[in-house]
């Protein structure tokens, strides 16, 4: 197999410089082009979550999770949120979503999402200890959802209560970034 | 520049990379650079393209019987850029066909296939054959209707080999029947064990190439050249022809089809992708038990012959041979292809049943776009085509049957958007209420009071607006008893106006005949309006529509589907929950 040394020379063909620049930079060119075409025609659609705009991004609602007579005063109760849900083609109706704490003292009903601020893990209540306890790094919260011991960067995320009829608790259900010092919802 | 060379350099002296991109850059080309050397680069070309698009697809896919049609459809529909990525994986792996052929003439042609390519001729053959496997298996990922019967076919075909058929069928189906274990087979044959068996075989197939060399077509045209930068400026063109030809039929056949999804209880003329056409139509000329003979047989003896090829061209008689072979297989798969379109063309039942998949393809696309339940999208056509068997030889949806078919002999109401306030608006116009679109060609129509009533009260309701506006009024009303999915925010937000409505419901008369709230039979001689058009109301009708609740013996021809137990629960309520739009 011949070799040459020099990409640039090939002294068996005499050619005009010109013509042989043109050659290369054309191979170059389609060659880039016709590669660029399947690759960005995949890009496209690999950033489509990034690209897509919500077309209505869905407003929190008031769910009604239970009765006051339910809940025990002063120990949390775990209540699981079903809603409906879309997921790309799908549509489900009543899945659960996610969950609540609820707290009951004086007659007042405190929610906690039981998803932790710092990364995201679920939040156990831990009878023994009265707190609740974060499993994957640590953090502890205390009952007013006040962080004791800990990495998490704000306290437990509250949700906004109303009691309907004197005795329905309804609460709405809202999902936070997580890690940040500011509750910001999403 | 001096940077970029001084990494090269470190590069080089690291890995020695130099030495391979001259061995690759330098090879020589006999003769000069031709036209005629460029398939083999314009397939690995198209190749790449297919790599490239289908791991990006494979990113949306999901196979399974309930997701994988879904997931197609949402690439293909719903994503951004998804009906460009799936056109190009689509009709490149059509090119692609083409070329194999192209490449394999041309390798013929040229005697590129003698001795010492034998082994590269057989690594070329067994690659066309798994790229006609990856065609194969691709062909029913989506699993619609046009792959799922295709399939469905070529794996019975399988089951016919002698002796292995059966157990073969069963390994390749994942089970006795079609589901979820034949989509997750057949996608690991797609997209791992075919495409690593494609690029090894790729890779002995370029190593062969490049030990033995171009075989140059005589009379050499000029003196030799390297690869660099003729043969690969050539080659450039070349691929980028067959990427405008992709394009081309992407955009002239707007994308890759998408059937309705695969349904075994509706009939559908199964055809193979066009370049099976000629195995497909060939089979119609063996009879029962010799099918076998045209599936099975006949096709192996020619690819052993080809496979032979390299021993049989060892003289000159020999290359002669296979040069009629290769012509004769080609124009013989030709015409066969010819005669199938052919057939297919000038046959009605095959136009027909061709004609109305795509009309159910075209319905389901649109009622997939509101979200899919759990089951699948088949359920989501099971509403329209229970109302097409039984309702629409009275009833119409829009003008049709529910499945895109016009109906010209309607006797009862058109059911399309029902109780919406589109509908409503239409249905008490005093002008259209007995037209045959509504109760026109009903026993309603003479009898009811409901006409007169209309005419009496809002007459010229197109030139008063206070009449229009209270008419408003009550439809916003009524319809908001329906609590259709699409109108939840109109009917929240016209609270004021639904209140006026139900106040003018009773007012102007309406409560002497229809009930609204609270329904008795003893007071009510016409349709209880509680809960008008919503899932319990319909289902209520259609269960009964004789019932006192609803025409009670005023009732014209409409059977009690439920009652009777003509249709059952679960149906009716699929056919409920799609004219609701649910």
């Amino acid at each position: 197999m011949s070799t040459e040394d020099n990409f640039s020379d090939q002294e068996s063909q005499p050619e005009q410089p010109d013509r042989r620049g043109f050659i290369r930079g054309a191979s170059c060119f389609i060659g880039a082009a016709v590669g660029a075409v399947p690759m960005t025609a995949g890009i496209r659609v690999l950033i489509d979550p990034i690209v897509r705009k919500n077309s209505e991004s869905e407003k929190a609602e008031f769910i009604r999770l239970a009765e006051l007579t339910e809940l025990q005063d002063g120990e949390p109760m775990k209540f699981a949120i079903v809603e409906n849900k879309s997921d790309k083609w799908s549509r489900y109706t009543d899945v659960p979503v996610g969950a609540v704490y609820l707290l009951k003292r004086d007659e007042k009903v405190i929610a906690y999402n039981t998803v932790c601020p710092h990364l995201g893990c679920f939040v156990d209540y831990r009878k023994s200890e009265n707190d609740f306890f974060c499993p994957c790094h640590d953090s502890q919260f205390n009952l007013d959802g006040k962080l004791t011991k800990g990495v998490s960067p704000r306290p437990m995320d509250e949700l906004v209560v109303e009691i309907r009829n004197g005795v329905e608790v309804w609460v709405k259900f809202e999902r936070f970034k997580s890690n940040t010092k500011e509750k910001i919802v999403i | 520049m001096h940077r970029v060379k001084q990494l090269y350099e470190w590069l080089d002296n690291r890995t020695g990379v130099r030495d391979h991109i001259r061995e690759v850059l330098f090879e020589n080309v006999p003769g000069g650079s031709r036209w005629r050397y460029v398939w083999g680069s314009t397939l690995t070309f198209a190749l790449m393209i297919q790599f490239i698009t289908g791991i990006f697809l494979w990113m949306g896919y999901a196979p399974s019987g309930q997701t994988a049609w879904e997931s197609v459809y949402y690439i293909n529909y719903q994503m951004t850029g998804g009906h460009f990525l799936r056109g190009l994986h689509h009709w490149t792996a059509q090119v692609m066909t083409v070329l194999l052929v192209f490449h394999l003439m041309q390798v013929i042609i040229d005697g590129a296939y003698k001795a010492p390519r034998e082994v590269n001729f057989w690594f070329g053959v067994i690659l066309l054959k798994l790229t006609l496997a990856l065609s194969l298996t691709g062909y029913l990922l989506p699993w619609d209707q046009k792959g799922f019967w295709a399939t469905k076919v070529a794996t019975d075909i399988m089951g016919g080999t002698p002796i292995i058929g059966e157990q073969l069928k069963l390994l390749v189906l994942g089970g006795a029947d079609y589901g979820h274990h034949t989509l997750t087979r057949f996608f690991a044959l797609h997209a791992g064990i075919l495409p690593v068996s494609v690029i090894a075989l790729t890779v002995g197939h370029i190593y062969l190439f490049r030990r033995h060399g171009i075989t140059p077509k005589k009379p050499l045209k000029g003196s030799d050249e390297f690869f660099w930068p003729e043969q690969v400026l050539k080659d450039a063109v070349a691929c980028l022809a067959v990427l405008v030809t992709v394009l081309v039929l992407h955009f002239s056949f707007d994308g890759a089809h998408l059937d309705a999804p695969a349904d075994p209880s509706t009939n559908y003329p199964a055809r193979p992708d066009w370049y099976f056409l000629f195995l497909f139509q060939f089979l119609k000329y063996f009879p029962g038990h010799w099918e076998v003979l045209g599936a099975i047989v006949l096709p192996s003896i020619a690819m052993t012959l080809i496979f032979l090829m390299p021993i049989i061209g060892r003289s000159e008689k020999g290359h002669k041979f296979n040069l009629g072979l290769l012509f004769g297989i080609l124009v013989f798969a030709g015409i066969l292809t010819y005669v199938a379109v052919n057939q297919d063309r000038n046959n009605p039942t095959y136009l027909a049943s061709k004609a109305q998949a795509q009309r159910e393809a075209k319905i389901i696309k649109e009622m997939a776009a509101n979200g899919i339940p759990p089951e699948g999208a088949l359920a989501l056509l099971q509403g329209p085509k229970l109302f097409a068997q039984h309702c629409a030889s009275c009833h119409t949806y829009g003008g049709e049957n529910g499945l895109g078919n016009k109906v010209t002999d309607q006797s009862a109401p058109d059911l399309k958007g029902f109780a919406s306030r589109k509908y409503l608006t239409e249905l008490l116009h005093p002008k259209r209420f007995n037209s045959p679109e509504f109760f026109g060609n009903t026993a309603h129509a003479k009898k009811s009071k409901m006409q007169g009533f209309l005419e009496d009260e809002f007459d010229g309701i197109d030139d008063d607006e206070a009449l229009r506006n209270e008419m408003n009024q009550i439809i916003k009303a009524l319809s908001a008893e329906a609590k259709l999915p699409s109108q939840t925010k109109m009917d929240l937000n016209d609270k004021a106006d639904i209140q006026a409505g139900y106040e003018l419901f009773e007012e102007i008369g309406c409560v002497d005949c229809h009930a609204l709230g609270d329904w008795n039979a003893d007071e009510y001689s016409a349709p209880d309006l509680t809960g008008y058009g919503s899932r319990g109301w319909l289902m209520g009708i259609v269960d009964n529509p004789a019932h006192e609740r609803f025409y009670g013996s005023k009732n014209d021809r409409m059977p009690a589907f439920g009652k009777d137990e003509k249709l059952t629960r679960k149906q009716m309520e699929q056919i409920v929950d799609w004219l609701r739009g649910q």
